[in-house]
């Protein structure tokens, strides 16, 4: 059996907890088309926090949520283990009513487009992990979206201070959580998504501070989709 | 963010105007559409342009939506008195008049079971009407269309793959076809048939084509070569 060792020395240590302050976004990775029947599926993980979206669409669409002027738009929510929980059916009309703001319904009237997220692993910024994960579901099946849209999650801890895309533990132990979603045309805010209390000035530094680590997921989006169009077409 | 032709396009680009001329008329296709005065893409894929003014958006899906015009493989699903319901893989399905077969009278009518799988050509395709599928064209003759029931081999694949195969340029049926004898109908909807002298010769046709995807000319024949070789050996 091989064991590593790594030195570190105090004085990097130090430093290293000092730098700290620095606020950044988690690694994103990607697996587009992962499962091969479906329109559209990824495994989308943002550091640890991992989840499997896959969308349908538009498809035949169930008689009694026919909608003749436009496309019902469908999000069903799995957690890891046991049923779905009235949060997680909180969470699926969070996810319906942000991705119908970007899917361009009135193209596909009756029928549906359906969005199914599988937790993986949560890890910390979850919703913000769906969110981003249906949205690249979505761009894999080609689905016509007015725009794209991106989350970023936000926690305001004890001392005031915010800390970007926290992980489960910097969550639980913070004040408040603050998921926003941005759309790609302008960046303007489609949804927001709120738990604890935070005062005015925490809610204006949390929007601009995830305005432009949207900014850094929106880029993400264009790089693995240029990777997998360059790769087929 | 603007975009030029063949660049990389995500739902919510604009389209860049800027080098065409204010009056000249242009021609948008999939993929883009206009808002507030402004083309905007609406899908991801890459832009593509043909002479003298038609853009559009060449982009990878498997979800078929109906178009007029396009050939598609179906499946008879029901009978429904005058019609047939035929699945063609869009979000609901299209109806085929038993009338609209090659020499089909009201008295004659034609030989089509549940299962069946059919060559067609869209005839109505509307995002408000159900599409309607007809196996004749304005002749009354069927022209290769019509129910295949010889046997073969159905598989489905992504419309990408589909167009890719028609387009004059690909050499995979050619290249096949120097050392199968072999018979396709390949539908815009991403359904393949296909039969060759024997099943093996099926299977390795349907492997090849699928297999093709990602490939250009110069790795599908290589691939072809070595595939003749081998389906040579078995049979």
């Amino acid at each position: 059996m091989a064991a590593a060792f790594i030195v570190v020395r105090k004085e990097d240590l130090e430093a290293q907890q000092n730098a700290e302050s620095c606020q950044t976004l988690r690694c994103l990775t990607s697996e587009l088309g992962c499962l091969t029947r479906s329109d559209g599926s990824v495994s989308f993980s943002q550091g640890d926090t991992t989840v499997l979206a896959v969308s349908y669409g538009p498809a035949e669409v169930r008689i009694n949520q026919e909608q003749y002027d436009k496309a019902t738009v469908e999000v069903v929510y799995k957690p890891k283990v046991g049923l779905p929980r009235p949060i997680d059916r909180k969470r699926e009309a969070i996810l319906k009513s942000t991705l119908e703001a970007a899917i361009v319904t009135s193209l596909h009237p009756r029928s549906s487009i359906s969005i199914i997220i599988q937790e993986t692993e949560d890890l910390g910024s979850n919703m913000a992990c769906c969110i981003n994960a249906a949205c690249l579901a979505l761009l894999d099946a080609a689905v016509h979206m007015a725009f794209m849209v991106a989350a970023v999650a936000v926690s305001v801890m004890e001392d005031g201070q915010i800390k970007l895309d926290p992980n489960k533990k910097e969550e639980l132990e913070g004040r408040a959580t603050l998921t926003f979603v941005f759309d790609s045309a302008d960046l303007k805010v489609v949804s927001v998504v709120t738990s604890g209390t935070f005062s005015q000035e925490e809610y204006k530094k949390s929007i601009d501070l995830t305005r432009l680590a949207a900014e850094r997921v929106f880029q993400f989006y264009r790089d693995s989709l240029s990777k997998k169009l360059m790769q087929s077409i | 963010m603007k975009v030029c032709v063949g660049q990389v396009t995500l739902p919510g680009d604009e389209f860049d105007m800027s080098p065409l001329e204010s009056n000249k008329k242009i021609v948008v296709g999939p993929g883009l559409a206009e808002f507030e005065g402004m083309i905007k893409i609406i899908k991801p894929g890459i832009l593509r342009y043909r002479e003298p003014a038609t853009y559009w958006i060449d982009s990878h899906q498997k979800r078929y939506v109906a178009n007029k015009g396009d050939l598609v493989v179906g499946i008879v699903t029901q009978k429904v008195g005058d019609i047939f319901r035929v699945d063609i893989g869009s979000s609901e399905q299209a109806s085929l008049s038993y009338l609209s077969f090659e020499g089909a009278t009201k008295r004659n009518r034609p030989d089509v079971k549940i299962g069946d799988i059919v060559y067609a050509n869209v005839l109505v395709a509307n995002k408000d009407m159900e599409a309607e599928l007809v196996c004749i064209d304005s002749d009354g003759h069927s022209n290769g269309l019509g129910v295949i029931r010889s046997g073969g081999f159905l598989f489905q694949s992504s419309l990408h793959l589909v167009r890719k195969l028609l387009n004059p340029n690909c050499v995979l049926q050619k290249t096949l076809g120097k050392t199968f004898e072999f018979e396709t109908a390949i539908g815009m909807n991403g359904r393949i048939w296909v039969r060759a002298q024997s099943d093996i010769q099926t299977i390795t046709m349907a492997n090849a084509i699928l297999a093709s995807e990602h490939m250009n000319n110069v790795q599908i024949e290589t691939m072809c070569k070595k595939l003749c070789k081998v389906a040579s050996k078995m049979d």
